[in-house]
Protein backbone atom coordinates (compact mmCIF):
# COMPACT_ATOMS: atom_id res chain seq x y z
CA UNK A 1 0.00 0.00 0.00
CA UNK A 2 2.66 2.52 1.19
CA UNK A 3 3.57 2.04 -3.03
CA UNK A 4 0.37 3.35 -4.09
CA UNK A 5 0.30 6.23 -1.67
CA UNK A 6 4.18 7.25 -2.34
CA UNK A 7 2.91 7.02 -5.95
CA UNK A 8 0.17 8.94 -5.64
CA UNK A 9 2.02 11.84 -3.49
CA UNK A 10 4.81 11.96 -6.43
CA UNK A 11 2.32 12.07 -8.84
CA UNK A 12 0.95 14.92 -7.46
CA UNK A 13 3.94 16.70 -7.37
CA UNK A 14 4.77 16.25 -10.78
CA UNK A 15 1.52 17.79 -11.91
CA UNK A 16 1.42 20.88 -9.61
CA UNK A 17 5.29 21.03 -10.65
CA UNK A 18 4.52 20.53 -14.53
CA UNK A 19 0.91 22.58 -14.56
CA UNK A 20 2.99 25.86 -12.52
CA UNK A 21 5.98 26.11 -15.48
CA UNK A 22 4.14 24.26 -18.65
CA UNK A 23 7.54 23.81 -19.54
CA UNK A 24 7.15 19.97 -21.05
CA UNK A 25 3.72 20.59 -22.42
CA UNK A 26 4.44 23.68 -24.21
CA UNK A 27 7.63 22.15 -25.73
CA UNK A 28 5.96 19.18 -26.93
CA UNK A 29 3.18 20.50 -28.15
CA UNK A 30 5.03 23.07 -29.95
CA UNK A 31 7.20 20.44 -31.35
CA UNK A 32 4.51 18.11 -32.47
CA UNK A 33 2.92 21.45 -34.40
CA UNK A 34 5.27 22.75 -35.99
CA UNK A 35 6.46 18.44 -37.57
CA UNK A 36 2.68 18.14 -38.68
CA UNK A 37 2.96 21.63 -40.27
CA UNK A 38 6.02 21.30 -41.92
CA UNK A 39 5.61 18.13 -43.42
CA UNK A 40 1.89 18.91 -44.49
CA UNK A 41 3.42 21.23 -47.03
CA UNK A 42 5.52 18.45 -48.30
CA UNK A 43 2.71 16.25 -49.18
CA UNK A 44 -1.14 16.54 -51.03
CA UNK A 45 -3.30 16.44 -48.68
CA UNK A 46 -6.12 14.11 -48.84
CA UNK A 47 -4.30 11.48 -51.22
CA UNK A 48 -2.98 8.19 -50.92
CA UNK A 49 0.35 9.16 -50.47
CA UNK A 50 -0.32 11.24 -47.55
CA UNK A 51 -2.42 8.60 -45.80
CA UNK A 52 -0.19 5.95 -46.04
CA UNK A 53 2.76 7.84 -44.38
CA UNK A 54 1.01 10.82 -42.13
CA UNK A 55 0.88 7.51 -39.53
CA UNK A 56 3.73 6.86 -39.40
CA UNK A 57 4.67 10.94 -39.33
CA UNK A 58 2.31 11.06 -36.72
CA UNK A 59 4.59 8.67 -34.11
CA UNK A 60 7.90 9.85 -35.31
CA UNK A 61 6.59 12.69 -34.06
CA UNK A 62 5.70 11.90 -30.50
CA UNK A 63 8.30 9.98 -30.26
CA UNK A 64 10.82 12.58 -30.95
CA UNK A 65 8.60 15.19 -28.76
CA UNK A 66 8.69 12.90 -25.89
CA UNK A 67 12.40 12.11 -26.60
CA UNK A 68 12.50 16.08 -25.24
CA UNK A 69 10.42 15.26 -22.07
CA UNK A 70 12.47 12.30 -20.92
CA UNK A 71 15.65 14.48 -21.61
CA UNK A 72 14.73 16.72 -18.22
CA UNK A 73 12.64 14.01 -16.73
CA UNK A 74 15.55 12.82 -13.86
CA UNK A 75 18.02 15.52 -15.16
CA UNK A 76 15.77 18.50 -13.15
CA UNK A 77 16.20 15.99 -9.99
CA UNK A 78 19.56 16.33 -9.87
CA UNK A 79 19.82 20.18 -9.31
CA UNK A 80 19.25 20.16 -5.71
CA UNK A 81 19.84 16.33 -5.05
CA UNK A 82 15.92 16.04 -4.79
CA UNK A 83 16.11 12.65 -6.36
CA UNK A 84 18.43 11.44 -3.35
CA UNK A 85 16.04 13.17 -0.59
CA UNK A 86 12.85 11.09 -2.70
CA UNK A 87 15.14 7.85 -2.43
CA UNK A 88 15.33 8.71 1.49
CA UNK A 89 11.59 8.90 1.51
CA UNK A 90 10.21 6.05 0.02
CA UNK A 91 10.07 2.60 1.06
CA UNK A 92 9.83 1.59 -2.45
CA UNK A 93 11.94 3.38 -4.92
CA UNK A 94 9.39 2.60 -7.80
CA UNK A 95 7.09 4.31 -6.27
CA UNK A 96 9.83 7.22 -8.07
CA UNK A 97 9.21 5.20 -11.28
CA UNK A 98 5.62 4.71 -11.14
CA UNK A 99 5.08 8.32 -10.56
CA UNK A 100 6.77 9.66 -13.56
CA UNK A 101 6.32 7.48 -15.81
CA UNK A 102 2.13 8.10 -14.68
CA UNK A 103 3.07 11.58 -15.38
CA UNK A 104 4.78 11.21 -18.59
CA UNK A 105 1.54 9.21 -20.27
CA UNK A 106 -0.81 12.11 -19.23
CA UNK A 107 1.70 14.81 -20.55
CA UNK A 108 2.28 12.57 -24.10
CA UNK A 109 -1.83 12.00 -23.85
CA UNK A 110 -2.81 15.94 -23.21
CA UNK A 111 -0.29 16.64 -25.85
CA UNK A 112 -1.25 14.21 -28.13
CA UNK A 113 -5.17 15.08 -27.78
CA UNK A 114 -4.44 18.58 -28.64
CA UNK A 115 -2.77 17.87 -31.54
CA UNK A 116 -4.93 15.33 -33.12
CA UNK A 117 -7.46 17.80 -34.75
CA UNK A 118 -4.58 19.33 -36.45
CA UNK A 119 -3.35 16.49 -37.51
CA UNK A 120 -6.66 15.84 -38.95
CA UNK A 121 -7.18 18.37 -40.67
CA UNK A 122 -3.49 19.26 -42.03
CA UNK A 123 -3.54 15.39 -43.83
CA UNK A 124 -7.48 15.14 -44.03
CA UNK A 125 -7.94 12.17 -42.19
CA UNK A 126 -11.43 11.52 -40.50
CA UNK A 127 -10.13 10.39 -36.84
CA UNK A 128 -13.38 10.81 -35.27
CA UNK A 129 -15.31 7.91 -36.43
CA UNK A 130 -12.36 5.80 -34.88
CA UNK A 131 -11.59 7.62 -32.33
CA UNK A 132 -12.23 4.83 -29.26
CA UNK A 133 -9.94 2.46 -30.83
CA UNK A 134 -7.11 5.08 -31.99
CA UNK A 135 -7.73 6.31 -28.51
CA UNK A 136 -6.47 2.83 -26.79
CA UNK A 137 -3.80 2.28 -29.16
CA UNK A 138 -1.80 5.76 -28.56
CA UNK A 139 -3.13 5.20 -24.75
CA UNK A 140 -0.85 1.61 -25.18
CA UNK A 141 1.38 3.45 -27.28
CA UNK A 142 2.32 6.44 -25.40
CA UNK A 143 2.31 4.04 -22.24
CA UNK A 144 5.33 1.76 -23.46
CA UNK A 145 7.04 5.05 -24.52
CA UNK A 146 6.77 6.47 -21.65
CA UNK A 147 7.91 3.31 -20.03
CA UNK A 148 11.30 2.91 -21.65
CA UNK A 149 11.69 6.86 -21.36
CA UNK A 150 11.36 7.14 -18.20
CA UNK A 151 14.00 4.12 -17.38
CA UNK A 152 16.53 5.36 -20.11
CA UNK A 153 16.26 8.74 -18.91
CA UNK A 154 17.11 7.67 -15.01
CA UNK A 155 20.24 5.66 -16.40
CA UNK A 156 21.40 8.41 -18.77
CA UNK A 157 20.85 11.19 -16.21
CA UNK A 158 24.18 10.37 -14.38
CA UNK A 159 26.01 9.19 -17.16
CA UNK A 160 28.49 11.77 -19.16
CA UNK A 161 27.01 11.93 -22.68
CA UNK A 162 23.60 12.25 -21.40
CA UNK A 163 22.41 14.35 -24.40
CA UNK A 164 23.65 11.50 -27.04
CA UNK A 165 22.95 8.13 -24.26
CA UNK A 166 19.25 8.80 -24.05
CA UNK A 167 18.23 9.09 -28.19
CA UNK A 168 21.21 6.00 -28.50
CA UNK A 169 19.51 3.85 -26.14
CA UNK A 170 15.65 4.66 -26.77
CA UNK A 171 15.41 4.53 -30.25
CA UNK A 172 16.47 0.60 -30.47
CA UNK A 173 14.48 -0.54 -27.45
CA UNK A 174 11.12 1.52 -29.09
CA UNK A 175 11.42 0.48 -32.57
CA UNK A 176 9.09 -2.46 -32.14
CA UNK A 177 6.39 -0.09 -30.49
CA UNK A 178 7.11 2.22 -32.65
CA UNK A 179 6.71 0.06 -36.08
CA UNK A 180 3.71 -1.37 -33.96
CA UNK A 181 1.47 1.53 -33.45
CA UNK A 182 2.32 3.29 -36.69
CA UNK A 183 0.72 -0.13 -38.63
CA UNK A 184 -2.17 -0.33 -36.19
CA UNK A 185 -2.45 3.66 -36.46
CA UNK A 186 -2.55 3.04 -40.36
CA UNK A 187 -4.97 0.59 -40.70
CA UNK A 188 -7.28 2.72 -38.62
CA UNK A 189 -7.16 5.64 -40.67
CA UNK A 190 -7.21 3.88 -43.74
CA UNK A 191 -10.15 4.21 -46.21
CA UNK A 192 -11.30 0.45 -45.01
CA UNK A 193 -10.36 0.71 -41.13
CA UNK A 194 -9.64 -2.38 -40.15
CA UNK A 195 -8.91 -2.72 -35.81
CA UNK A 196 -5.61 -5.15 -36.16
CA UNK A 197 -6.50 -6.52 -32.59
CA UNK A 198 -2.94 -8.51 -32.47
CA UNK A 199 -1.57 -5.43 -32.78
CA UNK A 200 -3.24 -3.97 -29.98
CA UNK A 201 -2.46 -6.99 -27.94
CA UNK A 202 1.12 -6.83 -29.00
CA UNK A 203 1.68 -2.94 -27.59
CA UNK A 204 -0.09 -4.38 -24.22
CA UNK A 205 2.61 -7.36 -23.73
CA UNK A 206 5.31 -5.20 -24.53
CA UNK A 207 4.05 -2.49 -21.87
CA UNK A 208 3.84 -5.27 -19.71
CA UNK A 209 7.10 -6.84 -19.77
CA UNK A 210 8.85 -3.23 -19.87
CA UNK A 211 6.75 -2.35 -16.68
CA UNK A 212 7.62 -5.75 -15.08
CA UNK A 213 11.29 -5.24 -16.11
CA UNK A 214 11.39 -1.89 -14.80
CA UNK A 215 9.55 -2.99 -11.09
CA UNK A 216 12.43 -5.31 -10.84
CA UNK A 217 15.70 -3.28 -12.03
CA UNK A 218 14.64 -0.13 -11.76
CA UNK A 219 16.33 0.73 -8.32
CA UNK A 220 19.86 -0.23 -9.74
CA UNK A 221 18.89 2.95 -12.06
CA UNK A 222 18.80 4.83 -9.36
CA UNK A 223 22.17 3.79 -7.36
CA UNK A 224 25.06 6.38 -7.91
CA UNK B 1 9.78 19.55 17.86
CA UNK B 2 12.29 17.04 18.12
CA UNK B 3 10.74 13.96 19.98
CA UNK B 4 12.28 11.01 18.50
CA UNK B 5 9.01 8.48 17.18
CA UNK B 6 11.64 5.32 17.37
CA UNK B 7 14.41 4.58 20.59
CA UNK B 8 17.39 5.77 19.51
CA UNK B 9 19.60 4.37 17.08
CA UNK B 10 23.47 3.98 16.77
CA UNK B 11 25.53 3.46 14.02
CA UNK B 12 28.24 1.04 13.15
CA UNK B 13 30.49 0.69 9.65
CA UNK B 14 32.59 -1.99 9.52
CA UNK B 15 35.42 -1.88 7.19
CA UNK B 16 33.62 0.29 4.64
CA UNK B 17 35.63 0.86 1.87
CA UNK B 18 34.23 3.07 -1.50
CA UNK B 19 35.46 3.28 -4.66
CA UNK B 20 35.16 5.71 -7.18
CA UNK B 21 36.72 3.91 -10.71
CA UNK B 22 40.56 3.33 -9.47
CA UNK B 23 40.45 6.10 -6.36
CA UNK B 24 39.61 4.93 -2.87
CA UNK B 25 37.40 7.52 -1.10
CA UNK B 26 37.40 5.17 1.68
CA UNK B 27 39.69 2.76 3.07
CA UNK B 28 38.26 0.15 5.62
CA UNK B 29 36.33 2.47 7.80
CA UNK B 30 35.42 0.68 11.35
CA UNK B 31 33.05 3.13 13.59
CA UNK B 32 30.98 2.57 15.99
CA UNK B 33 28.44 5.52 17.19
CA UNK B 34 26.71 4.41 20.26
CA UNK B 35 22.96 5.76 20.14
CA UNK B 36 22.75 9.82 21.05
CA UNK B 37 26.31 10.32 20.68
CA UNK B 38 27.24 13.76 18.71
CA UNK B 39 29.91 13.35 16.56
CA UNK B 40 31.92 15.60 14.36
CA UNK B 41 34.07 14.09 11.09
CA UNK B 42 36.99 16.55 10.47
CA UNK B 43 39.18 16.44 8.06
CA UNK B 44 40.68 18.03 4.82
CA UNK B 45 38.51 18.46 1.47
CA UNK B 46 38.56 15.16 0.16
CA UNK B 47 38.85 13.23 3.01
CA UNK B 48 36.01 11.24 2.97
CA UNK B 49 33.51 13.12 5.00
CA UNK B 50 30.86 13.37 2.87
CA UNK B 51 31.24 9.65 1.10
CA UNK B 52 31.35 7.88 4.49
CA UNK B 53 27.75 10.60 5.72
CA UNK B 54 26.23 9.83 2.12
CA UNK B 55 27.18 6.07 3.23
CA UNK B 56 25.31 6.28 6.46
CA UNK B 57 22.18 8.13 4.30
CA UNK B 58 21.71 5.13 2.35
CA UNK B 59 22.24 7.16 -0.81
CA UNK B 60 25.15 5.66 -1.78
CA UNK B 61 26.02 2.08 -1.18
CA UNK B 62 29.68 0.99 -0.39
CA UNK B 63 31.77 -0.96 -2.32
CA UNK B 64 32.88 -3.27 0.20
CA UNK B 65 31.77 -3.89 4.13
CA UNK B 66 28.62 -3.53 6.43
CA UNK B 67 26.85 -0.91 7.75
CA UNK B 68 24.45 -1.34 10.34
CA UNK B 69 21.74 1.02 13.09
CA UNK B 70 22.23 -1.17 16.16
CA UNK B 71 19.35 -0.40 18.12
CA UNK B 72 16.84 0.28 15.17
CA UNK B 73 13.42 -1.47 15.60
CA UNK B 74 12.32 -1.73 12.13
CA UNK B 75 12.83 -0.25 8.75
CA UNK B 76 10.08 2.61 9.12
CA UNK B 77 10.85 5.52 7.48
CA UNK B 78 11.00 6.86 11.36
CA UNK B 79 14.01 4.85 11.13
CA UNK B 80 15.82 5.96 8.39
CA UNK B 81 18.29 8.69 8.92
CA UNK B 82 17.61 12.41 8.22
CA UNK B 83 20.06 14.15 6.27
CA UNK B 84 21.03 17.50 5.53
CA UNK B 85 23.54 17.65 2.35
CA UNK B 86 25.46 20.21 0.65
CA UNK B 87 22.29 20.82 -1.75
CA UNK B 88 19.06 21.48 -0.06
CA UNK B 89 17.40 18.75 -1.74
CA UNK B 90 14.00 20.14 -1.82
CA UNK B 91 12.09 20.91 -4.96
CA UNK B 92 13.00 25.08 -5.98
CA UNK B 93 9.47 25.69 -7.60
CA UNK B 94 7.15 24.18 -4.84
CA UNK B 95 6.75 26.29 -1.54
CA UNK B 96 8.59 25.84 1.49
CA UNK B 97 4.75 23.88 2.92
CA UNK B 98 4.69 21.99 0.04
CA UNK B 99 8.06 20.31 0.32
CA UNK B 100 7.87 19.60 3.76
CA UNK B 101 4.16 17.88 3.39
CA UNK B 102 5.39 16.19 0.19
CA UNK B 103 8.93 14.91 2.15
CA UNK B 104 6.11 14.03 5.28
CA UNK B 105 3.14 12.36 3.19
CA UNK B 106 6.48 10.15 1.95
CA UNK B 107 7.15 9.30 5.51
CA UNK B 108 3.94 8.37 6.84
CA UNK B 109 3.92 11.43 9.23
CA UNK B 110 0.61 11.73 10.92
CA UNK B 111 -1.27 14.71 10.04
CA UNK B 112 1.33 15.73 7.70
CA UNK B 113 0.60 19.72 7.18
CA UNK B 114 0.49 19.79 11.27
CA UNK B 115 4.03 18.52 11.38
CA UNK B 116 4.88 21.16 8.51
CA UNK B 117 3.73 23.87 10.04
CA UNK B 118 5.44 23.32 13.49
CA UNK B 119 8.45 22.77 11.82
CA UNK B 120 8.12 26.24 10.01
CA UNK B 121 7.11 27.83 13.11
CA UNK B 122 10.52 26.49 14.60
CA UNK B 123 12.77 27.25 11.71
CA UNK B 124 11.83 30.33 11.13
CA UNK B 125 9.48 30.28 7.81
CA UNK B 126 6.40 30.11 8.46
CA UNK B 127 5.60 33.45 7.34
CA UNK B 128 7.32 32.16 4.18
CA UNK B 129 5.28 29.52 3.99
CA UNK B 130 3.84 30.05 0.97
CA UNK B 131 6.81 31.47 -1.19
CA UNK B 132 8.74 29.07 -3.19
CA UNK B 133 11.75 27.92 -2.51
CA UNK B 134 13.73 29.19 -5.71
CA UNK B 135 12.86 33.09 -3.77
CA UNK B 136 14.22 32.35 -0.63
CA UNK B 137 18.03 33.68 -0.03
CA UNK B 138 20.72 30.73 1.04
CA UNK B 139 20.17 31.18 4.91
CA UNK B 140 16.97 30.23 4.25
CA UNK B 141 17.11 27.27 1.99
CA UNK B 142 19.53 25.74 4.47
CA UNK B 143 16.39 26.11 7.05
CA UNK B 144 14.54 24.12 4.51
CA UNK B 145 17.01 22.14 4.20
CA UNK B 146 17.20 21.05 8.03
CA UNK B 147 13.20 21.16 8.49
CA UNK B 148 12.94 18.65 5.58
CA UNK B 149 15.66 16.58 7.31
CA UNK B 150 13.96 16.45 10.95
CA UNK B 151 10.20 16.25 9.30
CA UNK B 152 10.16 12.50 10.15
CA UNK B 153 11.09 12.73 13.87
CA UNK B 154 14.50 11.04 12.81
CA UNK B 155 16.49 8.71 15.57
CA UNK B 156 19.54 9.52 13.33
CA UNK B 157 20.78 13.08 11.93
CA UNK B 158 23.31 13.69 9.17
CA UNK B 159 24.48 16.71 8.27
CA UNK B 160 27.27 17.35 5.77
CA UNK B 161 28.62 21.39 6.81
CA UNK B 162 25.76 22.31 8.31
CA UNK B 163 26.14 25.98 8.70
CA UNK B 164 26.68 26.47 5.18
CA UNK B 165 25.10 29.94 4.53
CA UNK B 166 23.96 30.56 8.03
CA UNK B 167 24.59 34.08 9.62
CA UNK B 168 26.11 33.86 13.50
CA UNK B 169 22.29 34.21 14.36
CA UNK B 170 21.04 31.41 12.46
CA UNK B 171 24.64 29.25 13.60
CA UNK B 172 23.43 30.14 16.79
CA UNK B 173 19.71 28.53 16.12
CA UNK B 174 21.10 25.68 14.83
CA UNK B 175 23.45 25.22 17.57
CA UNK B 176 20.32 25.05 19.59
CA UNK B 177 18.16 23.31 17.32
CA UNK B 178 20.69 20.36 17.50
CA UNK B 179 21.15 20.61 21.23
CA UNK B 180 17.88 19.45 21.42
CA UNK B 181 17.41 16.75 19.24
CA UNK B 182 20.61 15.71 20.81
CA UNK B 183 19.67 15.65 24.19
CA UNK B 184 16.09 13.85 23.19
CA UNK B 185 17.88 10.81 21.91
CA UNK B 186 19.04 11.31 18.16
CA UNK B 187 22.59 10.21 17.41
CA UNK B 188 24.10 13.10 15.76
CA UNK B 189 27.02 13.26 12.83
CA UNK B 190 28.26 15.94 11.19
CA UNK B 191 30.88 17.29 8.94
CA UNK B 192 32.41 20.64 10.31
CA UNK B 193 35.26 22.65 9.31
CA UNK B 194 36.61 24.28 12.33
CA UNK B 195 35.66 25.36 15.62
CA UNK B 196 32.14 26.90 16.32
CA UNK B 197 28.88 26.94 18.71
CA UNK B 198 28.00 23.83 16.94
CA UNK B 199 31.22 21.96 16.99
CA UNK B 200 30.62 22.64 20.85
CA UNK B 201 27.90 20.07 21.18
CA UNK B 202 30.19 17.26 19.85
CA UNK B 203 30.48 14.53 22.59
CA UNK B 204 33.26 12.99 20.12
CA UNK B 205 35.29 13.56 16.87
CA UNK B 206 36.45 11.56 14.20
CA UNK B 207 39.24 13.11 11.87
CA UNK B 208 39.09 11.31 8.45
CA UNK B 209 42.49 11.47 5.97
CA UNK B 210 42.71 10.40 2.49
CA UNK B 211 39.44 8.58 3.05
CA UNK B 212 40.61 6.25 6.88
CA UNK B 213 40.39 7.35 10.14
CA UNK B 214 43.22 8.83 11.76
CA UNK B 215 42.01 9.70 14.52
CA UNK B 216 38.88 9.34 16.54
CA UNK B 217 39.00 11.07 20.69
CA UNK B 218 35.83 11.51 23.11
CA UNK B 219 38.85 13.61 25.67
CA UNK B 220 38.32 17.24 25.88
CA UNK B 221 42.11 18.22 24.66
CA UNK B 222 42.34 15.55 21.77
CA UNK B 223 38.89 16.93 21.11
CA UNK B 224 39.59 20.61 21.04
CA UNK B 225 42.92 19.42 18.78
CA UNK B 226 40.64 17.74 16.12
CA UNK B 227 38.08 20.76 16.12
CA UNK B 228 40.29 23.03 15.72
CA UNK B 229 43.11 21.91 13.07
CA UNK B 230 40.97 19.24 11.69
CA UNK B 231 39.44 21.32 8.55
CA UNK B 232 42.58 22.91 7.74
Amino acid sequence: MALFSNTATLLGKELRTEFRSRELLTTTSVFILIVLVLFSFATNPGTEEAREFAPGLLWLAILFASSLMFQSCFLREQANDTLSSLRLAVSDPFAIFLAKLIANTLFLLLTEALMLPFFAIFYNITVWSQLPILSLVLLLGSFGIAIAGTAISAISAQARMRELLLPLLLLPLLTPVLVVSATVTGSLLDRDPVIQWKGIAFLGVFDMIFLTALWIFGQYFLEE
Amino acid sequence: MTALALPPTGLRFENIDKRYGGLFALRRVSLEISPGECVVLAGRNGSGKTTLLRIASRIVSPTAGKLSFPGAVNDSAAGRPGYVAHTTMVYDELTAEENLVLFAKLQDVPEPAARAEELLREVGLFERRDSAVRTFSRGMRQRIAIARALIHRPSVLLFDEPATGLDPLGISWLAKTLGEVNRAGCTVVMSLHGESEISALATRAVQLDAGAVVADTKTGASLHSILSFGGA
